[in-house]
């Protein structure tokens, strides 16, 4: 077991609860309804100094490519709400995302060889 | 602004691992995965007392109430991500997000409790989603051969169903092999199968 990334935040601190709706502005629909899991999504430019908290966190978080799956579990917030975190971030050129298409065979073969390895 | 295109961004691809509560999907993913499984898991006794069903696998003190991952890094360039769906039926409404794109399904099954993994089976059947199907051993109970497994939940010949012990990194990493041939058999297959679809 190693490259273990720990929660960047205490998730047992009652007193700093904040509504997931209230971070969202009240919404659950993200703007882009494509992210998956495991899509990667990666920081670009130079982040905006007027990013509230969540959203600075994430950006923080993006400077290596991170799935959607781990910047929900690292920032400390559900799926649902880092979705649309992450995708308002990518409407506003802060971050980019890159879902790959249909895998083509070699490439298939290619992780099963791995796998295999393993 | 730069940076865009100067960073390498890798492959993140994924793997789905179902089945019925208490299976062993953390246990599973827990010895292949290079990361704790993140904790996702919150004690039963707090959550689903009288809730879940837990007859046979009274040992089980823990549950995976959202969904857990791991990760294996396959070479600098290509991440795999393994995903435990969550094991009560009340939660089966998230396996469309955990489905979409993944390379294929791992569906566990305990011989005790077979009937846990109906629901995954035909969510996966009805897909047209590669899987295979693991039967996890567990201490104590009765040894099936798989084809009585395989002929018990009505499964074609060409879907795999092999033994495996989910807390041996070795025999996780067979299942997964497995599950990688049967992906690209079934991609490599793809006419005949759109084929059967439409008629």
């Amino acid at each position: 077991m190693n490259g273990e990334q720990p929660r960047d935040v205490e998730p047992d601190e009652d007193a700093t609860f904040v509504r997931p709706f209230i971070i969202t502005g009240g919404r659950s629909e993200p703007l882009q309804a494509d992210l998956r899991l495991e899509t990667l999504v990666v920081a670009v430019g130079v982040p905006d100094p007027s990013l509230t908290f969540e959203r600075r966190h994430i950006v923080a978080v993006c400077e290596q490519p991170t799935t959607v799956a781990e910047v929900a579990h690292r920032v400390g917030v559900p799926l649902g709400v880092a979705k649309v975190l992450i995708s308002d971030l990518v409407v506003a050129g802060q971050l980019a995302c890159r879902q790959p298409a249909e895998l083509p065979l070699p490439m298939l073969e290619r992780i099963r060889d791995h796998v295999r390895a393993l | 602004m730069s940076g865009r295109s100067d960073k390498i961004v890798p492959l993140a691809v994924k793997i789905v691992v179902s089945g019925g509560l208490g299976v062993g999907k953390t246990t599973f993913i827990g010895a292949i995965s290079e990361i704790e499984p993140l904790d996702t898991e919150a004690a039963i006794t707090e959550v689903s007392v009288g809730v879940d069903s837990l007859v046979g696998v009274e040992a089980k003190t823990t549950t995976t109430v959202a969904l857990d991952f791991g990760r294996i890094t396959l070479d600098p360039t290509i991440a795999l991500y393994l995903f435990g769906t969550p094991g009560q039926d009340r939660f089966s409404f998230l396996w469309d997000d955990l489905v979409e794109g993944a390379l294929g399904t791992v569906v566990l099954v305990d011989t005790r409790r077979i009937e846990d993994c109906f629901p995954a089976v035909d969510y996966f059947e009805s897909q047209g989603a590669p899987f295979v199907l693991a039967v996890n051993r567990f201490d104590g109970a009765d040894r099936f051969d798989v084809d009585e497994v395989r002929e018990a939940l009505g499964l074609g010949a060409d879907v795999p169903v092999l033994e495996c012990d989910a807390r041996n990194r070795d025999s996780v990493r067979d299942v997964l092999g497995a599950l990688m041939d049967r992906v690209i058999g079934v991609r490599a297959a793809p006419r005949r199968r759109t084929a059967a679809l439409t008629r």
